[in-house]
This record gives C-alpha cells, sequence and structure tokens, in this order.
C-alpha cells in the first residue's frame, strides 16, 4: 500500500493524482474513498452537493482498478474523481440545476461531457449544488441549499457553480466541472482560490447542459492548478455533431501550454490592462486589496518578460445592461419547457383545474424569485414592441464589445483584469439588492458576450481572502490563457515559498 | 348559422373577395428536422422519439440537411429567390404538443421568397404570388380523451403523442390573391392542387391529405367592390383537403356578407372547418392573440447555402406539372380542355405511364376516362387505387388492338385483373376469352343466325344492309361475346350480299 495519507489525497493535485494510480501507488478506490470520506465528515457544513452517490462511485472505481490490474490501456484521467455541476445532465443520476422544478428527474441520457468524462475512466463523487438553473453569483439562488466558502465559511462561495467551487475548494472532489454564462466558473474559481477557465464558445460541447443562455453557456473546469484546469479542459473538448454550435476545430494542445508557462519566459508577450475594468477613473466598486493583488499580479508578469500596456475598451461599459436583457430574453424561452407536462414538479393537475392553470401553479411553485425575476425580464425584452429597443440593442451592444476585443488584439496577446472587483462577501449581504449581485460578474461579462476564452487564476489574498486574475485572449487561443495563469501560478508560488494549494480548507493556514 | 347565408351568387354582386393560403407540407425525410428519429406514419404513440425531439432539458438540435435541401427545391419550383443566409427562430407559446416551449421555425429570415405559381381555372390562368418558404418543425398531437366531441373541453383528460413532434414541416404562404372574384373557392382549391402535383414531382413528400401531410390555413376577406382597402379576413386552419379548400373560402365568403350586410365588422379571427356541414366556427380571435416573441435561434448556426449548391439543384429539377402537361397535350395531340378532365380526374400520370407502356394515347385516355373511371367511381375511390396498374391497362389495350379481344371480352378481361387473378394476357386465357377467328364453330353459328332469321336475312338480301346488325348481334349472343363483330359481318355479307 502507499504511504500517501488520505490527507495527502485530498490536497493532492489531480493530475499528481492521476500520475500516481499509473505508476500504481494508489488505487482508484483509495483516492474515491478518501474523498467521500471527506465529503460524509465535512458537506454538512460545506454544502457542496446536491446528491452523492458512494456506492456507484466505489463501484466505478473498483471497475477502472480491475481494468488497470488487467493491464488495459487506460488515459491520463483513468481512476481520478472528480465533480459535475448538477447543470450537467447524467443518465440515471438526479439532475436538478438547483430548481425545484426538476426535484427527481433522472435523465436518460448523458451530456457530451459527462460521457466523454466517463469513457476518460474518471469517479463521479456526485453533482454539486449551483444557483437555480445557473442564475446567480453567490449560489444563494439555490433551492436546496447553502454552500459556504471553505475559506470563510459565512462567506459565499461565488456562483452559480459555487457547488463546484466549494467542493474542490475543500478537497471534496480534486477537480470539478463547471458552467459560465457571465463569469459562472471564473468568480467561484476566483473567490475560493481556484483556477477556472471559460473556454472559448463552442469548443466544449453543450449538448447536455441544462440551457440558461444559449448562446453565452460553456462549460469549463475547475481546479486548484492551472496543469489540472489544461487537462481537464483536453477531456471534454473537440467536435460534438449533436452540438451545431461545436467548433469544428482540432482539441486544442492545453496541457503542454500549461507545462511551457511554468517556466516562467513570458518574454515577448504583449499584456493589455484593461482600463474599464478597475483601472484609472474605473475604480469604483473595487476593492482596493483586489486591485493591489491585481496590480502585483501584473507586475509579476512584467518580471517574466512580458510588455504590458494599457488598453481603453470602452464598450464594455455596456456589458452589464446588455447580458442582463440577453440571457435573460434566452432563458425565458428555454426554461419555458419546464410546464410540468413531460417531467419534473407538476402541482395543481387535481381534476378542478385546466391545463393552464396547472402549468402555471407548477411553474409558480416550481421557480425561486431570482428565475422568475429573469424569465420576466426576458419575456418583457422579447416583445413585440420593445424587442428592438431592448433585445436588438443588445445585441449591437455585443458586436461592439466583440469589436474592442478585435481591436485589442492588434496590440495585445491578452488582456487582463480582477476576475471580482471584490472578495467573497457575507452570505446574504446582497440577497435583497439584485443589482449588487449582478455587479459582481462586471469584469466577467465582456469575455462572455464575445465568446472569448478566459481564465482565472488565484493572484494572493487580501482580508485572508482568495483574489483572482483574469486572463483573456483571442478566441480558440484558449493555450494562451494556459500559458499566461502557469506562469502566473509559478512566479507566486515561487514569491511565497508554497503553493496556494496547501492552505486550502483553512482561513488560518492560509498564506499571506 | 347555415340557413342565414348569404346566397353566394349574391354575395359577389356586393362584395370582392380576397383570399391567400398558408400551406404546411411535412417533408418525406427518413429521419426528423432536428434529431434522428424516424419518421414513419402510425407508429405507436411515442415510440418514435428522443430527448431531442422531446425537448428534454439539456438537448440541442442539428439540422437534416435533406430537408433544407428539400425546401431550397421547393422554393426553385415555386420560382423563389433562395437566401443565401437565412436563420432559424424560435416561437414561443406554451401547449402541451411543443415539448420544448417553443417551435423552432424561421420568421423573418426565410429561406426562400417572392415566387409564384400560375393556376389555371376554367381556361383562365390566375397568377398566384408566393411571399416566402420556410422550414420549421411540427407538433406533437393531442389526443382528447373522453366527451364527446374529441375536442378538448368535455374531454376526462388529455394524451400527447410526439411521433409528430420535430418532422420537418415546409410552410409556402402566398401573397393576398386579388381579382379572382366569383372564381375565389376554386383558384383556392386550384393553388392546392397545383402545389400538391409540384411536391408529388419534386418527391419531397408523399403528400397524403389524409393523413395531415398538407395541411391549408386559408383567408378569405371580403370588401365591398370599389372599395380601396381590403376587409378584414379570417384564418381557417387545417383545411386537409382540396374539396375542403374550395368550400371553406365559398362558406366565409357567404358568412362574412352577412355580417358586413349587418353593418357589423368582421372579426380578425383563426376558424375551424368542418367537414361534415361545410362550415366554418370561430377558434381564437387574433385581436387577443398570443405574442410570440420570436427571436433568433441561438442554438443552431445560421444557413448559407452557397450559390453554387443552389444551381446543381436548380438544374436536377425534374420537368414540373405545367410543362409537362403542356409537353403531354402536345404528344397526345388533345385540347387543354381535354387535358383538364385528364386533371380533374387525377388520370394524367396513370395515362403517362400506360402510354410509356406501350398504349396509344388515345386508348389510354379512352380507358381511364371511362372504363376504368366508371369503376373508380363505383367503388368510391379514386383511379390510382384501382386495383389495376398502367403496365396493365396497357397490355389489355395491346390485346385489343391485336384483335385477341374485343371491347366487351377487354371488359371481362378486366374483371378477372381487379379481382386478382393475373395479368390480362392470363386472365384472357384461363376465362377463355380470346376472340374466335373463322372456325368451323364461327361459320356454324353465322348460318345458324341466317337461317333463324329468314326475314331479317330477307331484308339485307332485298338491299337493307344495315339490318345486318340484328344477325351480327345473333351470332355475337351465341358465342358469347367472343367473336370478333368486324369478322361477322364480313361473314354474314359474303354470305347474303355475295360482295
Amino acid at each position: 500500500m502507499s504511504d500517501v495519507t488520505a490527507t495527502d489525497i485530498t490536497t493532492t493535485s489531480a493530475a499528481a493524482l492521476g500520475e500516481a494510480l499509473r505508476a500504481g501507488e494508489l488505487s482508484s478506490v483509495e483516492v474515491t474513498r478518501a474523498y467521500l470520506d471527506r465529503i460524509a465528515a465535512t458537506d454538512e457544513t460545506i454544502g457542496a452537493y446536491l446528491h452523492v452517490d458512494a456506492e456507484a462511485a466505489v463501484e466505478s472505481a473498483e471497475a477502472i482498478d480491475a481494468a488497470r490490474a488487467r493491464g488495459e490501456e487506460l488515459g491520463p484521467l483513468a481512476g481520478v474523481p472528480l465533480a459535475l455541476k448538477d447543470v450537467v445532465v447524467t443518465e440515471g443520476v438526479p439532475t436538478t440545476s438547483g430548481s425545484k422544478i426538476l426535484e427527481g428527474w433522472r435523465p436518460p441520457y448523458d451530456a457530451t461531457l459527462a460521457a466523454r468524462l466517463k469513457a476518460a475512466g474518471t469517479v463521479l463523487l456526485g453533482k454539486t449544488n449551483m444557483d437555480e438553473f445557473a442564475m446567480g453569483s453567490s449560489t444563494e439562488n439555490s433551492a436546496y441549499r447553502v454552500t459556504r466558502n471553505p475559506w470563510d465559511t459565512d462567506r459565499i462561495p461565488g456562483g452559480s457553480s459555487g457547488g463546484s467551487s466549494a467542493a474542490v475548494a475543500a478537497g471534496l472532489a480534486p477537480w470539478a466541472i463547471g458552467t459560465d454564462t457571465g463569469g459562472s466558473i471564473r468568480q467561484p474559481a476566483a473567490v475560493t482560490g481556484l483556477v477556472g477557465h471559460k473556454p472559448t464558445y463552442g469548443s466544449v460541447s453543450r449538448y447536455g447542459l441544462i440551457a440558461f443562455s444559449s448562446s453565452l453557456d460553456q462549460a469549463g473546469p475547475m481546479t486548484r492548478t492551472v496543469l489540472d484546469a489544461a487537462l481537464l479542459h483536453e477531456a471534454i473538448a473537440g467536435h460534438d455533431p449533436l452540438d451545431s454550435t461545436s467548433i469544428d476545430a482540432p482539441v486544442p494542445v492545453l496541457a503542454e501550454a500549461a507545462r511551457r508557462g511554468a517556466g516562467g519566459d513570458l518574454a515577448g508577450l504583449r499584456v493589455g490592462v484593461v482600463t474599464e475594468l478597475g483601472g484609472e477613473g474605473h475604480t469604483d466598486g473595487y476593492e482596493p486589496g483586489v486591485l493591489a493583488r491585481v496590480a502585483e499580479a501584473v507586475a509579476l508578469l512584467e518580471g517574466m518578460g512580458a510588455e504590458v500596456r494599457q488598453v481603453s475598451c470602452p464598450a464594455f461599459d455596456l456589458a452589464l445592461p446588455a447580458y442582463y436583457l440577453i440571457a435573460p430574453s434566452e432563458a425565458s424561452s428555454n426554461l419555458a419547457r419546464f410546464d410540468g407536462v413531460r417531467y419534473g414538479l407538476r402541482v395543481g393537475d387535481d381534476g378542478s383545474r385546466d391545463l393552464d392553470e396547472v402549468m402555471a401553479l407548477t411553474r409558480e411553485q416550481g421557480f425561486g424569485p431570482e428565475v422568475k425575476r429573469r424569465i420576466i425580464l426576458g419575456t418583457y425584452a422579447l416583445s413585440s414592441g420593445y424587442y428592438e429597443a431592448y433585445y436588438g440593442q443588445a445585441q449591437k451592444v455585443r458586436t461592439l464589445i466583440t469589436r474592442n476585443f478585435t481591436t485589442a488584439w492588434d496590440d495585445v496577446d491578452v488582456l487582463v483584469s480582477p476576475t471580482s472587483p471584490t472578495v467573497a462577501w457575507s452570505i446574504g449581504a446582497r440577497v435583497d439588492d439584485p443589482i449588487a449581485m449582478y455587479a459582481a460578474d462586471l469584469c466577467t461579462l465582456p469575455a462572455s458576450l464575445a465568446g472569448i476564452p478566459a481564465i482565472s487564476v488565484p493572484c494572493g489574498l487580501s482580508e485572508g481572502l482568495p483574489v483572482g486574475f483574469q486572463i483573456m485572449a483571442p478566441a480558440l487561443a484558449d493555450d494562451r490563457c494556459y500559458r499566461v495563469a502557469a506562469a502566473l501560478e509559478a512566479a507566486q508560488d515561487a514569491a511565497r515559498g508554497r503553493a496556494l494549494l496547501t492552505g486550502i480548507g483553512s482561513k488560518e493556514n492560509a498564506p499571506s | 348559422m347555415t340557413d342565414t347565408l348569404v346566397d353566394y351568387d349574391e354575395v359577389l354582386t356586393r362584395y370582392e373577395p380576397l383570399i391567400g393560403l398558408e400551406t404546411h407540407v411535412e417533408l418525406g425525410t427518413a429521419s426528423k428536422m432536428f434529431c434522428g428519429c424516424s419518421t414513419t406514419f402510425g407508429a405507436e404513440p411515442n415510440t418514435q422519439t428522443c430527448p431531442v425531439c422531446l425537448g428534454l432539458p439539456g438537448s440541442l438540435p442539428v439540422v437534416n440537411a435533406v430537408a433544407i435541401e428539400s425546401t431550397i427545391r421547393i422554393g426553385l419550383a415555386l420560382g423563389c429567390r433562395i437566401a443565401s443566409w437565412s436563420r432559424f427562430a424560435r416561437k414561443n407559446y406554451f401547449y402541451p404538443d411543443i415539448p420544448k416551449g417553443f417551435q423552432t421555425s424561421q420568421y423573418d429570415e426565410p429561406l426562400c421568397t417572392a415566387g409564384h405559381l400560375d393556376v389555371e381555372v376554367d381556361g383562365e390562368t390566375y397568377r398566384v404570388e408566393i411571399e416566402r418558404v420556410h422550414i420549421e418543425e411540427d407538433t406533437g398531437k393531442n389526443l382528447h380523451v373522453g366527451g364527446a366531441t374529441g375536442r378538448i373541453h368535455g374531454a376526462d383528460h388529455s394524451l400527447v403523442d410526439y411521433n409528430r413532434a420535430g418532422i420537418p414541416l415546409v410552410e409556402i404562404v402566398t401573397r393576398p390573391i386579388p381579382g379572382t372574384g366569383a372564381k375565389a373557392p376554386e383558384v383556392a382549391k386550384a393553388y392546392v392542387t397545383e402545389l400538391r402535383e409540384i411536391l408529388l414531382a419534386l418527391g419531397v413528400s408523399e403528400v397524403r391529405m389524409e393523413q395531415g401531410n398538407l395541411r391549408s390555413d386559408v383567408n378569405t376577406s371580403l370588401a365591398p367592390i370599389g372599395s380601396l382597402e381590403w376587409g378584414t379576413r379570417t384564418e381557417t386552419k387545417n383545411v386537409n383537403s382540396l374539396r375542403s379548400v374550395e368550400r371553406s373560402v365559398r362558406f366565409e365568403m357567404r358568412r362574412q356578407a352577412v355580417v358586413l350586410d349587418a353593418g357589423q365588422r368582421v372579426v380578425q379571427e383563426t376558424r375551424h372547418f368542418h367537414e361534415d356541414t361545410g362550415s366554418t366556427s370561430e377558434g381564437r380571435s387574433k385581436e387577443e392573440a398570443t405574442d410570440y416573441r420570436y427571436f433568433p435561434e441561438p442554438d443552431l448556426v445560421p444557413l448559407a447555402p452557397d450559390e453554387e449548391w443552389i444551381e446543381k439543384l436548380r438544374a436536377a429539377l425534374p420537368e414540373l406539372p405545367a410543362a409537362r402537361r403542356a409537353r403531354l397535350r402536345d404528344e397526345w395531340g388533345i385540347s387543354p380542355t381535354e387535358m383538364a378532365w385528364l386533371v380533374n380526374a387525377g388520370a394524367v400520370e396513370l395515362v403517362s405511364d400506360t402510354v410509356a407502356a406501350g398504349a396509344d394515347p388515345a386508348d389510354a385516355r379512352k380507358w381511364w376516362l371511362g372504363e376504368l373511371a366508371r369503376r373508380a367511381n363505383d367503388a368510391s375511390t379514386d383511379l390510382g387505387e384501382l386495383a389495376v396498374t398502367p403496365a396493365q391497362v396497357a397490355e389489355l389495350i395491346g390485346l385489343v388492338s391485336a384483335g385477341t379481344i374485343n371491347d366487351q371480352l377487354a371488359r371481362q378481361a378486366l374483371d378477372g385483373v381487379l379481382a386478382g387473378e393475373g395479368d390480362p394476357a392470363a386472365v384472357v386465357e384461363s376465362r377463355g376469352l380470346a376472340v374466335m377467328g373463322e372456325s368451323d364453330e364461327l361459320v356454324a353459328a353465322v348460318d345458324a343466325a341466317i337461317e333463324g332469321n329468314p326475314d331479317v336475312a330477307e331484308k339485307v338480301r332485298g338491299g337493307k344492309v344495315q339490318a345486318i346488325g340484328a344477325l351480327v348481334g345473333a351470332v355475337m349472343k351465341t358465342t358469347r361475346g367472343k367473336a370478333d363483330a368486324a369478322t361477322v359481318k364480313r361473314m354474314l355479307e359474303e354470305r347474303l350480299i355475295g360482295s
């Protein structure tokens, strides 16, 4: 048996676990049990998971161990456990998208990315909590439970992929899949000290992701290291004939980019710091501690040979209103299928009510307040007579934002900014103020609207809480995000003398 | 309601009708519009479904390329402009038969626009302008259980069959068709008939109206004669037979005239057509209509058919019905009126196939419009449904012209073919129907006829040549129709006149 302790297992990177499994130093069952034990011990406090099937997880782990014992050819991720955001459809495994309206639904099929991860031999630990239908930035909009930030359990873990971020940060999963519509991978990653990458739109299949906003949704990795993120991303990327918006391009080489980046040579890399995202004249709502950590990170990049300049993207100021018209508009249509007729919740079907009443009651009781708010907003924006003024205008803003990026790429290779204007806030602090909640996505929205890749990588702490640094790159240049993120990660590790990772899960142990 | 209608001819003394049609055609593709499910008609409910056509959470559509090709071919056949860039749109509304809460359709960026179709009624040609041809998906089918009417009101419960959900549906929309006057109902019918012929020629749909492959929404309005503005229209939904198209226009004209005569306003609404009474009844009022909140479908990429492909499809279009009819008219040497009879009888293809199988065009027409039309009529069925193939008809005609059988025997042979006894030659053989040659038996029969009718024979000998018919008849009777009348006549003449 291996001399690795359970604590070691749950603090080891997924890449290292994969190597240990391949080398026979660890079995998948050992690794899986270590995580299941930790989930059993701490998830009551953290609240990261909506569904854990320990038995099924151990069974898959045993199957992988047996296959390995038979000498079968296995991929690099085989036997490594993982968690999926509950927006990912999984065959036979409850999938709710954080909503009561889907309570008890067991899908008859697997999302493409779930099928790919299954085929890669990963072990599903469970499905993680999220804001209902991915609408939110704190996971407080979950219809099921509160999820707490492992760095400070009185604080939010970000959202909407807050279950995934909390699970990985708390050592309840080595890594996890999240989805990002306006920042739902990057912001929770930032506030829990993780790496989170939103891939180029169309590079990861959306087939089997319960749609929030179809033109924006992308799934991606949430991990403790940049290399892990690259490995997980490679496993889910690639063309899918079941998704018409899937890009028919070769799977990008990302892990290699991360390894190269970790070498710390950024000579000649042109880095643009976005003025509109926390720069001069645009600091309202940004915490000084966040801006300080971001400035230090920029200095680190410069120290590795990058050429840094300021870049102005004026249309970014319009990203928030544009996003909050486009996403709710698409959502109002995407969520119309939840009518109680075919699956999930049905309310009031007692023979005394007609069809319209049953549909209305089902939706009234099945959806939470934030979901209703966005359905109403989107329905209004698409209404005859308002369409041009709202949805139409928002699409034009989207085009302007895309042009800002296109212009910027003439001068720089990547654009950088804070991921979130603030560190994790206290649970409950923004629930009555949707606008304050929406402002959490200020920095992440432009990349979403333009469909370009963006990564959040930890860049230190402010008031003892993690700060995220966002790196954006042109469409299909996801490898650039990984290269720069890995360089920054390595530089910080070197600067601090130890990896951020070791402190995760306990505020007291956090590096300062 | 019906008893208060204005007389049709009277309607036309005061009002001018305007009609327009929206026709939905289910394409005959093997798989559905956005998934791989089968489209076979009549399968057990909900057996031809998958996560995509059930609209399960997370599922996504993928466009059926054959359906796009078919839509473009329909557009080309109707002389439309094919858009170089076209998008799908979501039409949002709640109903159990649309699994996603929206129908994936096309809105302001249809695949085909600005075409036309010429139709002929009573020798006059009417040009029907086509506004657009677009592609969308069909809905599922609600089945209301219990209650008397089969409608939702009064039903105990409702079931939904999603087998039809997602079948590719092409919508063909005309512009308003002015100037049809008294012929409005016939023009509407002629348009759908001609459209159906085109769809059949293209092979894009089976166009079985009784299976709902082709359904028309018929818009009708009336305006006072000389008025500069058109009247308010009603939309009669899902009219699914050619005859009903005509009847629905006629009924709406007569009904709307009642409303207008009374100084009231026609309500813009959808109406249901009732096959049994030929009447329409009010449906949903458009004035309180749903706002469909159309927006571009984000799950699908725009369609951008390239010019080269379109030209290839154009070049490969089959001969269209109108051109085909003109050519056949020429080849068969018949008048437009005669061709119209064939069209109305649904016999053009049958005659054409019969000619192709070797028959003389005149004989083929005679058989299909005569004896076979009679048989179909007696059996209350369409010509095409008769259990005889054009090849068999051609064979029958061949046997007659070779003198093997005569017309009367041919009818008996047809009886055998329709009874499933085999091809005409086989039936002639098995039933012993061949015409008698100048055999001893025939000579005996001729002699017997003269002996048996001495007075008639005497008249013929005396110069009353036309009296010979009675003798021919007698011979035919004794030979049970197997003799050839001309041969018999010649034999009688030889004996009585000696020429």
